[in-house]
């Protein structure tokens, strides 16, 4: 590994290359989209319903628009293209116009001179509701009694997967039913943007944003403009992890700049925020496997409820992912798997890192901790018996035709040594300096959870990225220039594309161009994608460059430009069948194994990692450091998961919608990690490399939890375990000490 | 909005005599989040950062007497050994940037239920010092909470500051959140052990008001009062019955931070768990290490 700095001008495929915005973000000098100002702009705010189900009788929009310094106040009326939108189904109002269907649903927008006037106003927007009995519990969201919330009924997608002998038996079989709470992506930087109107008559939108493309054609189909006329432009985005998938402010910014025809930004708060993107599906998951006493999988059948909330945003395609990840990375001949999205009237949920995998993940690997110690064998063990391999066929069928080192990882981890004992400094203490034990109580656990995760778009998916690339001496030396709407969203694509560069045409000097969508559409930076299908299309647009080039030194172009645009495309993947789930679904899979030694205080139920362990195939690292920063990053999401990030929801509404009560792990809950990155080349993707990004978010909470279990001898059939869960079961012990 | 800051405490009594719905301002790290939540939005804010009385503590008699804008990060680092407790709460609260703007001042001034400074100073005997142009008075700080985020405070008071003796005995505290650092307490406890004069205790986040387990307090006494000088085992069945009737002292809730089930039960662990801590301290002679 090569030490990198700041401002380098080198770095190719392999070397570990810095992040050109690290250093502004962590002293705070970086721009985030929130810090978008123009003279004369104004601030828009969106009104909210404040009921999960309602009847919408009436708007009253005269009290805001009466109030001094505000420019307009729109409703549902207003909107003059397409009045709903959605990634996979346009189902989602653009504003409600007379049914609510989640608490903190858009129903009118204001804009005003001051942000604080702004809010005002919108306090003053009076909306005539009928309050509705909200739908809320998914396990009945398909009753007959059941209000229906959708022209087409409660189901958003049902997804089966039959393979082998529909009725299998074993010698050995274990059952759970497991349930996982609703996670948040928690980014930095809550959703904001600025909208300008423009003299074409079209909008300029500066937008933090994952997918540049499909923002822009929502957004052009809900102002009634051609595409054209609506240009995006990524402006600093914290973080994604799935909530930027999904419009917010978006469509309202635009609707509100053009009909004030001044510039408009919106900003969330970090409580609005809550509110305004999709989060991840809570699932309810119910697992059979049965398996030969040496503990070879002979069946696994599952049913997998995953409430979709309000709206069904990527619903169906998580669905199609939890499904396919249902058995885990496991060889096993016989499935029959059910998943069910359902629509309810809870906060709607989509994409978040992980995808479906995750909520599948914990299901099966606790299965497998529950199958190892019904065939006394060691959780480890287990795992390896049944690993996948290259050449191993998924439940659909699909046969791995890439490295699937799945035994490798789980060897690798549990061959670590284990950390020492615990030392008796109070932060390595379960509770920490909150100074609730010095010892006493505290059990040590060791755990394992493996995970698998599709990488790029599947099912058929028309999955592309789009990059040009333009070569030309300035100022005496060769620059080259990348285009494209790919955004980085933290994930590291800011240097990936530079390397590509570098290796491919040998030049130093390469500027990346601001993204926007005066290019191709890039995809979104989602499905740990966005480095295989931007690597694939800048190298594509690199070779076609070198082609042109014929062999010349670049620093001889003179006045010549050389310009070449790609759009490049992973091998195509099939749709699943509709009644057995069998199909080419899925371009690639990739592995992560977690082992997590953790110390629990038996009598508060609280819980410190101590260390976690994790070993990752990633193909190829583009940049070594920054595959470094995804593991930590994503097994930290994963802790989070396991231990303490939950969105409370109670008869539909977020009891938590603040980071005061919405925990997310601090550096005191991180523990020390050790990474083993192994890079088999993938022969089917650019460099050979694999997605990086959602595989370690995966296994590391089932990982957690084993240990958890491990440690005190509970169920802990829910994520996150609280520390009520370990003392309840634990009750009676302790207060006969 | 009005912008008030003081030079003297003589003018910043002045002030809130003049505009009783001033919000005093000390750390800002209550105040701050209240008005960026849009919680509050006061007609004037008293800036009391200017005011060098309270950012000092001395002596005073057998007591200290510690001023209201005593940062958390100095009551670790100056007061560590004569309030111990306190010490371990403050270490506690947020994180290191919290710590160096928050006062024990600003936390009494929320007299949130699950203030950290609260339980130690119930256990510590502390009265606070409240002060106006009327005159100064002194309230013992379970007479000073009045309900949840509610205190006795007049309109035209200001808190001064707390008086507290410094520690005889062992002392700790103890917080239970669901994570390591920067938490708000589930459920907190505070001990103080006066050998050869009785028990302090003090309950956080389990009830509408910080909590003193008077029961708790006379049952330990009497069990202590012949021990004091044995410094002999104490048996399993006292301190058991300690625990109960601190549990017993707590009047808890379910809520989104826990359940009123598994508030009862860490008060029963702590009470258990901080009395045969100090308990040990004293027989080995120490004075209590929190
Ligand atoms: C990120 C974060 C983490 C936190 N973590 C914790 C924690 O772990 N534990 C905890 O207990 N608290 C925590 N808090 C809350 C806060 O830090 C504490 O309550 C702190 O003690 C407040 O002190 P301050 O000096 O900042 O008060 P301010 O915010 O300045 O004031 C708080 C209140 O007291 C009033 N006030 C202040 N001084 C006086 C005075 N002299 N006379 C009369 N009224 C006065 C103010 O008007 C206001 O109502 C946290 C806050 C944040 C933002």
């Amino acid at each position: 590994m090569t030490t990198p700095r700041v401002g380098e001008r080198t770095g190719r495929i392999g070397d570990s290359t810095a992040r050109p915005d690290g250093t502004p973000k962590v002293t705070g000098a970086f721009a985030f989209s929130s810090d978008l100002y123009l003279t004369g702009m104004l601030w828009g705010v969106t009104v909210r319903a404040p009921h999960p189900r309602a009847e919408i009788h009436g708007v009253d929009v005269g009290p805001a628009l009466a109030v001094r310094g505000v420019a307009a106040a729109l409703t549902a009326e207003d909107v003059p293209g397409r009045a709903v939108y959605g990634l996979d189904v346009p189902d989602q109002p653009v504003l409600a116009r007379d049914t609510v269907r989640y608490q903190g649903e858009p129903v009118a927008l204001v804009a005003a001179d001051h942000p604080e006037t702004a809010r005002r106003a919108a306090a003053e927007v009076a909306v005539d509701y009928t309050v509705l009995e909200p739908l809320t519990d998914p396990r009945r969201a398909l009753d007959d009694g059941s209000p229906q919330l959708h022209p087409g009924g409660n189901l958003v997608r049902h997804v089966p997967i039959r393979r082998g002998d529909p009725q299998p038996t074993a010698e050995v079989v274990v059952t759970g039913e497991y349930t996982v709470g609703m996670q948040d992506q928690a980014f930095l930087g809550p959703e904001s943007g600025l909208a300008v109107p423009a003299a074409d008559g079209g909008v300029d939108l500066y937008i933090a944003t994952q997918w540049l493309h499909v923002d822009r054609d929502q957004v052009a189909a809900a102002l009634g403009l051609a595409p054209e006329l609506v240009r995006l432009h990524l402006s600093g985005v914290g973080g994604a992890f799935g909530a930027r998938e999904d419009l917010s402010m978006q469509i309202h910014a635009c609707l509100l700049a053009l009909r004030t025809g001044r510039p408009v930004k919106m900003v969330y708060s970090r409580e609005e925020s809550f509110f305004g993107h999709v989060h991840r599906h809570p699932a309810i998951l119910r697992y059979e496997h049965g398996a030969t006493r040496e503990g070879r999988l002979v069946y696994v059948k599952a049913e997998i409820l995953l409430d979709g909330g309000a709206y069904a945003s990527t619903s169906q395609a998580v669905a199609g992912n939890a499904a396919t990840h249902a058995a885990g990375p496991y060889e096993v001949p016989n499935a029959h798997v059910d998943v069910y999205a359902l629509y309810t009237n809870n906060p709607p949920c989509g994409a978040m890192r992980g995808f479906g995998a995750v909520q599948a993940c914990f299901g099966y690997e606790s299965q497998m901790d529950r199958l190892a110690a019904a065939c006394g064998l060691d959780p480890a063990e287990i795992r390896i018996r049944n690993a996948m391999r290259e050449g191993s066929a998924a439940i659909t069928g699909q046969v791995l035709d890439f490295p699937a080192p799945v035994a490798e990882l789980v060897r690798r981890v549990r061959d670590r040594p284990l950390p020492p004992q615990r030392s008796t400094d109070l932060r390595a203490m379960p509770g920490g300096v909150g100074g609730t034990t010095h010892g006493e109580d505290v059990v040590r656990g060791v755990g394992y959870g493996v995970s698998i995760k599709n990488v790029c778009f599947s099912e058929g998916f028309d999955d592309f990225a789009t990059a040009r690339v333009r070569l030309e001496v300035t100022g005496g030396e060769p620059v080259a220039t990348v285009f494209t709407a790919a955004c980085e969203v933290g994930q590291g694509l800011v240097t990936v594309q530079e390397q590509v560069v570098r290796t491919e045409l040998g030049v130093d000097r390469v500027m990346i161009a601001p993204a926007d969508t005066s290019v191709g559409g890039a995809g979104s930076s989602s499905a740990s994608r966005q480095t295989y299908m931007t690597t694939g299309a800048v190298r594509a647009a690199c070779a076609k460059v070198r082609d042109r080039l014929a062999g010349r030194d670049p620093a001889s172009l003179g006045d010549e430009v050389i310009d070449a645009t790609v759009e490049w495309r992973h091998r195509p993947t099939s749709p699943l069948d509709p009644v057995t789930g069998q199909g080419f679904a899925h371009v690639q899979y990739a592995f992560a194994a977690h082992r997590a030694v953790v110390d629990v205080d038996l009598g508060l139920g609280l819980v410190k990692v101590v260390e976690l362990a994790t070993a990752q195939d990633v193909g190829k690292a583009v940049n070594p450091l920054a595959v470094a920063g995804q593991i930590h990053g994503g097994s930290a999401q994963g802790l989070g998961l396991a231990l303490m990030e939950e969105i409370q929801v109670r008869d539909g509404e977020i009891v938590n919608p603040s980071f005061t009560d919405y925990l997310i792990p601090t550096v005191l809950d991180m523990p020390p990690m050790s990474l083993d990155v192994l890079e088999l080349a993938d022969p089917n993707a650019p460099y050979g490399v694999r997605g990086v990004g959602e595989p370690p978010t995966i296994s590391s909470t089932p990982a957690i939890v084993a240990a958890v279990r491990a440690a005190t001898g509970r169920n802990l059939n829910r994520v996150p375990v609280r520390p009520e869960h370990i003392t309840a079961e634990g009750l009676s012990v302790e207060a006969g000490r | 909005m009005r912008f008030l800051r003081p030079h003297t405490w003589a003018e910043a009594l002045g002030a809130k005599a003049e505009f009783p719905d001033a919000l005093p301002l000390m750390g800002g790290t209550d105040v701050m989040v209240d008005v960026n939540f849009g919680r509050a939005r006061p007609n004037a804010l008293l800036d009391l950062t200017a005011i060098p009385e309270l950012r000092t503590w001395a002596p005073d008699g057998d007591a200290l007497r510690v001023g209201a804008g005593v940062t958390y990060a100095r009551l670790v680092s100056e007061l560590a050994d004569r309030l111990p407790a306190l010490a371990a709460a403050s270490r506690t609260v947020g994180s290191p940037q919290i710590r160096n703007r928050g006062t024990a001042g600003g936390n009494l001034g929320s007299a949130s239920p699950a203030g950290d400074a609260h339980p130690p100073l119930l256990a510590g005997g502390a009265e606070v010092e409240l002060e106006s142009v009327r005159g100064a008075r002194r309230v013992a700080v379970e007479e000073f909470f009045a309900g949840p985020k509610r205190s006795v405070l007049e309109p035209d008071e200001l808190i001064a500051g707390f008086r507290a003796r410094p520690a005889t005995g062992p002392q700790y505290f103890a917080k239970v959140g669901t994570r390591n650092a920067m938490v708000i307490a589930v459920c907190s406890f505070a001990l103080a052990l006066r050998p050869g004069e009785g028990v302090g205790t003090g309950i956080g986040s389990a009830g509408p008001t910080p909590l003193r387990a008077y029961a708790a307090e006379e049952f330990l006494a009497g069990e202590l009062a012949d021990r004091w000088e044995k410094r002999d085992a104490l048996p399993g069945p006292v301190i058991g019955e300690f625990a109960e009737l601190v549990a017993g002292a707590a009047r808890p809730i379910d809520d989104v931070r826990g359940t009123a089930d598994y508030r009862a039960h860490v008060l029963r662990v702590l009470a258990r768990r901080t009395l045969t801590w100090a308990w040990a301290d004293h027989c080995e002679g120490g004075a209590g290490c929190a």
